[in-house]
């Protein structure tokens, strides 16, 4: 498990580091928590020129509501997630997936910027933020662009991230009042990436579904929002039988393949199943 | 110089003590010494390039961009090999293996050529620039497959093979078997597939091959189950004279069967330092591990059982379909083709029994290790649970209760069974009632039907082991020849302290403490005072190595023993302190006092000190023994496991509840690591029955080659163990212990099964092949949904 040779750059400002960018992009990767990076590269699976560390970086690590959002830093770890008070209050989907990512040695080093950047369809936070909403901000030495997850995420291992940019925060929409949130995700074992996995966000407005958002892991070439699923529930009476049709509908939105982890088939049943446990989940939190 | 005996001594900690593990002292402090923390001085590092393709003719090799990186300082391809009459070498089942290619490659992963440098990471990336020209042949993924008329032969270069067979095993009486059959109300039968599995230690294999051109010596730092017979191999195979050659294993970061074979990097590496004078390192990474390295299991099993109406077993058929991958390598004593797979009648007394097995080379790595157990009794033991378990269903009766109708009884024992076994002891009904009262029995199968009244999938599985451990007797048990019997050296020092070397190498069993604590019970000196040396050829006495749950049952009856042959002489000496004639001294450990006058005594650490410097005119000083033991018989273990799960109809997703293991391995030398060794074996078990396979696909690829791909359960997954345990003391064995390091394997994925098939029973499901993943497990519900 020994990587290619590698030219490693230490970033001490977000300037620094787009000036690296610059300097390197094409044959630069970004080292933030390196939980996916490292690995891969230890297997040569990639073989990056240049490493910009963005690690050293202060300031990138905050989780504060500002505007109508909550803006998370790119170098926040996964277990200040979890350990957040600001999201264990008021964003229930996110409080729910974040002691599920990986194991805990990945989410002590992990970050969600880079978790995002990674793009693996099978990873957690993609369809967390899918299903909130949610916008990343993207940095370079030429200005910064606002783009939402669903254009950030283009397809397996690919955003639309340009070599020369930086991901530097996500902002998820703060929901609104009587909202529940979900992240149901089945693996194999502790660490293993999700063989299905459902994000649900969900509010209701005078007894009927006022927003509700569905994203699936683990079912495609990326993370996959559910919007018809999602559609379904708008105005609905929060009832089993909805759940059931948006769990239907859930399932013809994924697009699983055969492998280790299950079949086709079962992976397409697990999504419809966890679709609507996460909804009557979601609904009897918001319900509150 | 006779003292008076102290009344008030330290009780000594000898059998049935938990004493602390001596070796725990540097291991958790970070101050192991395994094979990746030795550097010697000029050491050069070596990396192994390996085949894509699972079967593929050899065109050629071109290196010399290789050669050109800075830092390599050669090249070694198969042909360079074939020059030294090394590009071959035995495996442990009389077979042969390539070290380095030379004609065509056989499984995907299989060595090609390897680098040398004076770098690790150079010779990795110098790898990546060595060009093969391959020509792709069609593969043979499963045995199925490989017995198939027009399958490619895969040992063309073997003399007379003309397909992919190996060998063709009977035991037990046919014709008795038939009669038995005949005889039946009703026989149950059963198809499953025991799955390919690793042993996976979390060190992975290594050596660093140290050849002294000058003086020809060889010493070779090996992750080593079994050093000497390892000695013994490299003689024979690269023609080194044997007093030249020293193994030494250092600390083992776990074995389980993974690190008994020689593996071709040990010789290319070896090879490599006689030829470049320098000290060679080689460490696989964990794919290498996976992919290359000894697997175990990979049997497609059928079995009948032959009943009577009121439940009473008969006989039992079983034949067996082997998949040996592409190099007979199993890890098993010469006589036996499947290990002791003939065990299969397991805990039952039945009166004829037919085992049938056919073994085949397919494109997969070999191996055929035994994955902590007993050659191959894992899978044995896991068809008949799995096999007495459906009896009892298709019977209408509850499965404790069949088990227990045919036990054979404690009054049996000695046991003689139908494949030739000899059962030392047993009591296997006292450890199924133990396991029953634990877990609540009665009370959960009545809980059941209320949760199923509920629509709910609760199931309760049995599995009543018994392992043959302890190879073995000289009369049956060899491996290439070599007998496999063992040694243990006692010298105890003047000061009273000792050193017990011994010819077994622990991988995590706790030897350095177990063993100093049976010389603590013979002799009385302290364990702390006791140390035990191992691992070093030139230094221990010879035997064949630490696996298959035999150290305890044949190190541990040499280090009695020689314990015992220490005290004879002490006995002398203390006879010439005391000034009385020896038969009138008695000891009771640690003092040897004059019979009718208990004030008048010494004690062995007076003894020692007399040993050196006032012992009796014509007596040789020093004190000291040698012991080889040759086993009168294997020891048998066993037990009862009960395991109750809860399982999601509509998701597959299974757990474990409850969890009870009785054990009975005789008498328990150290009850703590004994109980360790349990749970590590449960833990195994668990993830064999639950998540752990490695699968090829259809041109040979390997799916699990690292830890993603195959999964080994952490905390989270592992059931919570309830453990108990009933003693009856192997009687041929001097201080009547049993092994004990590999039961749970055998015994515990049977067990897991066996629950979740009794949850999903009443849908109609018979059968589900390990690992059950919620995904198979679902799978299993809705097929049992479907008309038929």
């Amino acid at each position: 498990m020994l990587p290619s040779r590698f030219d490693y750059h230490r970033a001490s400002s977000v300037e620094e580091a787009l000036s690296l960018l610059d300097d390197y992009g094409e044959d630069a990767k970004v080292l933030a928590g390196g939980q996916s990076l490292i690995p891969l590269m230890k297997l040569r699976f990639v073989s990056p020129g240049h490493l910009i560390d963005i690690d050293p970086i202060p300031g990138l690590d905050g989780i504060e509501e500002r505007e109508g959002s909550l803006a998370l830093g790119a170098l926040v770890r996964h277990n200040q997630l979890a350990s957040s008070e600001i999201i264990t209050n008021g964003y229930p989907t996110l409080a729910a997936a974040a002691p599920q990512i990986a194991d805990p040695i990945v989410r002590n080093l992990g970050t969600i910027g880079g978790s995002l950047a990674h793009a693996d369809p099978a990873g957690d936070l993609g369809s967390v933020m899918l299903s909130m909403g949610a916008n990343v901000v993207l940095r370079s030495s030429s200005g910064e662009r606002v783009v939402p997850i669903g254009e950030f995420l283009v397809d397996t291992f690919t955003t639309s991230i340009t070599p020369n940019e930086l991901l530097t925060e996500i902002r998820i929409p703060t929901p609104p009042p009587r909202s529940g949130g979900s992240y149901l995700k089945l693996e194999r074992k502790v660490g293993d990436f999700a063989t299905v996995a459902v994000a649900v966000t969900l509010s209701l407005q005078d007894g009927t579904v006022g927003s509700a958002g569905i994203a699936l892991t683990g079912v495609g070439l990326k993370n996959i929002e559910a919007a018809e699923a999602a559609a379904s529930l708008h105005g609905t009476a929060p009832t089993d039988e909805a759940f059931a049709e948006a769990g239907r509908l859930a399932a013809a939105a994924s697009n699983p393949v055969t492998d280790v982890r299950g079949t086709d088939t079962y992976k397409r049943h697990m999504v419809e199943v966890y679709t609507r446990r996460g909804l009557a989940t979601a609904s009897a939190m918001a319900a509150g | 110089m006779a003292t008076e005996a102290h009344e008030d001594q330290a009780e000594i900690r000898g059998i049935g003590h938990s004493v602390k593990r001596k070796e725990d002292a540097r291991f958790i402090r970070g101050k192991g010494n395994y094979i990746d923390d030795i550097h010697l001085p000029g050491m050069l590092y070596m990396a192994i390039l390996r085949s894509p393709f699972a079967h593929a003719k050899l065109n050629g090799i071109d290196a010399s961009r290789a050669q050109a990186v800075p830092g390599v300082v050669a090249v070694v391809t198969g042909e360079l090999m074939a020059q030294h009459n090394l590009a071959w070498m035995p495996t442990m089942s009389g077979d042969t293996q390539a070290v380095l290619v030379t004609d065509k490659v056989r499984f995907q992963g299989q060595e090609v050529a390897a680098v040398i440098a004076e770098d690790p990471y150079v010779a990795k990336d110098a790898v990546e620039l060595i060009d093969v020209d391959y020509d792709a042949l069609d593969v043979v993924v499963s045995p199925q497959q490989a017995l198939a008329s027009d399958a490619p032969v895969i040992r063309d270069e073997k003399d007379g093979q003309t397909d992919n067979h190996i060998y063709h095993w009977e035991s037990g009486d046919a014709d008795a078997t038939d009669r038995a059959f005949a005889d039946a109300d009703r026989v149950v039968s059963l198809d499953t597939f025991y799955p390919r599995s690793h042993p996976a230690p979390l060190e992975t294999c290594g050596c660093i091959a140290d050849v002294d051109g000058a003086t020809g010596q060889a010493t070779i730092y090996m992750t080593s189950q079994a050093p000497h017979a390892i000695r013994t191999v490299f003689a024979l195979v690269a023609g080194l004279p044997e007093e030249n050659i020293r193994i030494v294993s250092p600390d083992l970061g776990g074995g389980f069967g993974n690190k008994v074979p020689v593996y071709p990097g040990y010789v290319v590496a070896t090879a490599a330092s006689l030829l470049l004078g320098r000290p060679v390192k080689w460490i696989e990474d964990r794919s290498e591990n996976l992919i290359s390295t000894g697997f175990a299991r990979d049997f497609h099993m059928h079995g009948e059982l032959a009943l009577k109406n009121d439940g009473t077993m008969l006989g039992l058929r079983t034949s067996l379909l082997a998949d040996e991958g592409a190099f007979h390598a199993d890890a098993q004593p010469s006589k036996f083709k499947v290990g002791l797979f003939h065990v299969v009648t397991g805990s039952y007394d039945m009166s004829a029994a037919h085992v049938v097995a056919d073994g085949y080379y397919t494109n997969k790595a070999p191996g055929g290790v035994a994955y902590r157990c007993s050659f191959r009794v894992t899978e044995a033991s896991y068809l008949i649970e799995r096999l007495v378990q459906n009896a009892a269903y298709e019977l209408g009766m509850d499965p404790a209760d069949l088990r227990k109708k045919n036990f054979i009884r404690k009054d049996q024992f000695p046991y003689e069974t139908p494949t030739g076994f000899v059962y030392d002891s047993g009591d296997y009904h006292g450890a199924m009632d133990l396991a029953l009262e634990k877990i609540g029995y009665a009370e959960l199968r009545e809980e059941q039907e209320r949760k199923r009244a509920e629509g709910k999938l609760w199931g309760i599985g049995l599995a009543s082991f018994t392992e043959a451990v302890g190879a073995g007797p000289h009369k049956d048990y060899d491996i290439l020849g070599l007998k496999m019997n063992d040694g243990a050296e006692l010298r105890i020092h003047p000061t009273g302290k000792g050193i017990l070397k011994i010819s077994s190498k622990t991988q995590g069993q706790g030897h350095e403490t177990t063993f100093a604590q049976i010389v603590a019970e013979e002799i009385g000196i302290q364990p702390e005072d006791i140390k035990v040396q191992h691992g070093d050829t030139d230094n221990t006495p010879y035997g064949l190595g630490t696996y298959a749950s035999r150290s305890t049952p044949t190190v541990g009856a040499a280090t009695a023993m020689v314990s015992r042959r220490v005290i004879e002489k002490a006995r002398k000496i203390a006879a010439h302190l005391l000034e009385v004639a020896e038969e009138d001294v008695e000891f009771t450990r640690p003092t040897f006092s004059v019979r009718g006058a208990p004030d008048k005594a010494v004690t062995i650490q007076d003894v020692a000190f007399a040993a050196y410097t006032n012992f009796p005119d014509g007596m040789e000083s020093g004190l000291e023994a040698a012991y080889y033991y040759d086993p009168p018989n294997l020891t048998f273990p066993f037990g009862t496991y009960a395991v109750a799960v809860e399982v999601d109809r509509e998701t597959g997703v299974w757990q474990v509840t409850r969890m009870v293991a009785v054990d009975d391995c005789g008498v328990r030398i150290n009850p703590m690591i004994v109980e360790g060794q349990i749970h590590g074996g449960l833990t195994e078990g668990y993830g064999i029955a639950a998540m752990e396979q490695i699968t090829f696909d259809e041109t040979g690829n390997c799916i699990g080659s690292n830890f993603i791909d195959y999964l080994l359960p952490t905390a989270v997954e592992t059931p919570r163990f309830e453990l108990g345990e009933t003693v009856t003391p192997s009687p041929h064995h001097p201080i009547g212990a049993k092994g004990v390091g590999e039961s749970a394997t055998v015994g515990s994925p049977a067990a897991y099964v066996n629950a979740v098939i009794d949850a999903l029973w009443p849908l109609g499901v018979r059968n589900i092949d390990m690992p059950l993943t919620s995904a198979k497990v679902w799978e299993a519900i809705e097929a049992a949904k479907a008309p038929a």
